[in-house]
């Protein structure tokens, strides 16, 4: 260890509590519930592949060859519900448990014992939600938005997904007060919220959103469970209740949690393309205020996604300005970006891929988003595939993308191994191609009407429709070289990193050795 | 140390509150959204119309057909006629007559529908059973009016309007319900 500072030599005996399993059952430190977090939405992230590649074999010819309608509705409910709560947000949650202490310069997350529950509960829905496929009846299948009155009527597999909702509800809402209280109260002396790196910004705000809107969606699942079993009407029309309501309730939380998927993402992208651009982050303080005003907008835009549910022309009118509106701070971020890397010493190592990539077809992404926000235009393409691959755009080549430059940028510090760059640009680019092979047709597949969630189609949809399938196994396979490139560096297969692995990185986490020691700044870091 | 535990355990405390109290804003909104359908007319359909027009245009006349159903409810319910001419702008009431075949008390609600569906905004209703819930007793019989206005301003080419009112069993009751799991 003689890369330790000396505020670190006598953290080195560290490991006081039990070992084997019982110390990552037990365990309070944000280092090992981050990693925890990260390979739990990473299994999750495979079997949500899973259900989607079914689907994808299912499509890939019309006619039914491989699953019955009910399975396959099962199949797209359950690939919406884990990769959404069991994939993208626990590994934004891993990434905030591991990377913002090392940002702000604090030994731990604020309630450490509370973290250890947040995560653990985790398993417990995950089992609920996976094991619902097992119970009389199968899954849910009312899609990911669990729509009354189809939640209403469903078997007891409904019944396990409000559970699973439930507890993981409850861990995202914990998660979040943690990191709110974290970022607010330990940030080393000297770090003032004006230099925190912006993905400490992103996170406060989107730990913000989940307190916001976590309960909302808490609150329209019990409403289901009461209907569903306590005789109450809130969605029974002949009850006096509204189905319509239930979509109202649950996009109000809807809206926000596309948000709190994004957000996080935007702050690993602003943390990249400085460090690969060798120039500080154009407009950090825009950028700030952007990520707010896109927070507080995303509160009132809800109602665009049931533009068809027949509302009157001047709300309609309402919600799609506002819409379009989030377009303004979305754009100043991605100005910024394309800003900082403007005259910067860029080089292409793979986060930095990943980070152009996330750019480029996000972007796109953002401009699918604003077609659909016109109303007499989303009336058309309302439920088609053209919707498929807008959020897909957003979800995967956004959120996912992220990720993986998020990995790959804080592999070296996590495990003290660089990874192979040639492994991590073969991730990249089968990603980014067979990507774009999967969804781009989708656009045209729903402007020509094909209907989403549907197992069979009309004959003039083949030919996109196995072009996608084609590309959604070439993606689906590309994600197997992600594990190869982590299982070499944890097997400590590679170049050793140094304490700062890039040659211009900027931030307190590349202070302390690589990979990170169990505890970190137990003596708080100076911040000038 | 303690000082930063205490700040960090208030702002926990403040926050969890805030949880909850987003808990109770996801119930609040089901009045709330009630409130608001209400005050724009989206679907006040528990309320009486407001009849502008009552001036009767003699020179126009209309088929009311009247039907009713029952939905998973053992009631007999139908109208006391089965079609009344109107002139549109006229004052007329009508009846049904419902009757409760179980040896329990239900309760029920009846909701409205229209055909030709556009004529709905012109059917002006004054008062009607279905405004409210219906309790009958076992074997009770009732009958029920509902006073109505055709709006004079109701499009010439519909000459004939069905009023279709169909009875559902409400919420808490459940007599209805023999085995669990059954369609509902």
């Amino acid at each position: 260890m003689s890369a330790v500072t000396p505020d670190q030599v006598h953290d080195d005996h560290h490991h006081h509590g039990p070992t084997g399993l019982m110390r990552w059952i037990t365990t309070t430190n944000h280092k090992d519930i981050g990693t925890m977090y990260l390979i739990f939405s990473f299994i999750m992230f495979l079997s949500g592949g899973v259900m989607a590649l079914t689907i994808r074999a299912e499509l890939f010819q019309p006619g039914m060859q491989i699953v019955q309608p009910e399975f396959f509705n099962q199949l797209t409910t359950m690939h919406g519900l884990v990769m959404v709560f069991g994939a993208i947000m626990p590994a934004f949650v891993g990434f905030a448990n591991w990377m913002l202490p090392l940002m702000i310069g604090a030994s731990d997350m604020a309630f450490a014992r509370m973290n250890n529950w947040s995560f653990w509960l985790l398993p417990v829905a995950a089992i609920l939600l996976i094991g619902s496929f097992f119970v009389p009846g199968g899954a849910t299948a009312a899609g990911w938005t669990l729509y009354a009155p189809l939640s209403v009527q469903m078997g007891m597999g409904m019944d396990l997904t409000i559970f699973a909702v439930h507890i993981m509800g409850i861990s995202s809402i914990m998660g979040a007060i943690n990191i709110v209280v974290t970022v607010l109260n330990m940030r080393a002396p000297g770090m003032t919220m004006m230099k925190m790196p912006l993905f400490c910004w992103t996170w406060l705000i989107t730990a913000y959103l989940l307190i916001a809107v976590m309960p909302v969606l808490a609150g329209a699942v019990t409403m289901i469970l009461t209907d569903r079993h306590f005789g109450t009407s809130f969605f029974n029309a002949a009850g006096g209740g509204d189905p319509v309501l239930y979509q109202h309730v649950f996009w109000f939380f809807g809206h926000p949690e596309v948000y709190i998927m994004i957000l996080p993402a935007f702050g690993i992208v602003s943390e990249i393309i400085p460090t690969f651009a060798r120039k500080p982050l154009f407009g950090y303080a825009s950028m700030v205020y952007a990520t707010a005003s896109i927070a507080i907008l995303s509160f009132v835009v809800w109602a665009h996604h049931m533009f068809t549910t027949g509302m009157p022309a001047a709300t309609q009118l309402f919600f799609m300005y506002a819409t379009m509106l989030i377009a303004v701070p979305t754009g100043v971020k991605v100005f910024n970006w394309v800003a900082t890397m403007w005259r910067g010493s860029m080089t292409f190592e793979t986060p930095m891929l990943w980070a152009t990539g996330f750019i480029f077809v996000f972007t796109m992404g953002g401009f699918t988003g604003l077609i659909c926000a016109i109303a007499p235009i989303d009336i058309q393409v309302q439920d088609t595939y053209y919707v498929v691959a807008h959020f897909h755009y957003v979800l995967v080549a956004g959120s996912l993308f992220a990720l993986f430059a998020g990995a790959y940028y804080w592999l070296p510090k996590w495990t003290g191994v660089m990874y192979s760059e040639f492994i991590g640009k073969l991730h990249f680019w089968c990603s980014i191609i067979f990507f774009n092979i999967t969804f781009f047709p989708m656009h045209f597949l729903g402007l020509a009407g094909m209907p989403r969630r549907i197992p069979d189609y009309a004959l003039q949809f083949a030919d996109f429709n196995a072009l996608a399938s084609i590309g959604a196994f070439g993606f689906g396979l590309s994600q197997l070289i992600f594990i190869v490139a982590v299982v070499k560096c944890v097997r400590g297969d590679g170049k050793k990193a140094a304490a700062s692995p890039w040659e211009d990185a900027q931030g307190l986490e590349w202070t302390v050795p690589s990979p990170a020691p169990h505890h970190t700044f137990e003596i708080p870091p100076v911040v000038k | 140390m303690n000082a930063q535990a205490k700040d960090n355990r208030r702002l926990l405390v403040r926050l969890g509150i805030a949880a909850v109290a987003m808990f109770g804003f996801g119930f609040a909104l089901v009045p709330f959204y009630e409130a608001i359908c209400q005050v724009t007319g989206l679907r006040n359909i528990l309320q009486p119309d407001v009849v502008e027009n009552t001036q009767v245009d003699p020179t126009r006349q209309l088929t009311i057909e009247l039907d009713a159903n029952t939905h998973d409810l053992a009631w007999r319910f139908r109208p006391t006629q089965n079609t009344v001419d109107v002139h549109p702008g006229q004052l007329v009431e009508i009846t049904y007559e419902v009757t409760n075949t179980r040896d329990v008390p239900i309760t029920g609600q009846a909701v409205p529908s229209y055909g030709p569906q556009l004529a709905g905004d012109y059917f002006k209703k004054l008062n009607c059973f279905c405004f409210e819930k219906q309790t009958l007793a076992a074997g009770e019989t009732r009958v029920m009016p509902v006073l109505f206005v055709v709006d004079p301003k109701l499009p010439n080419d519909v000459n004939t309007i069905t009023l279709s009112y169909t009875f559902f069993e409400v919420e808490g009751t459940q007599a209805q319900k023999t085995a669990p799991g059954g369609r509902s």
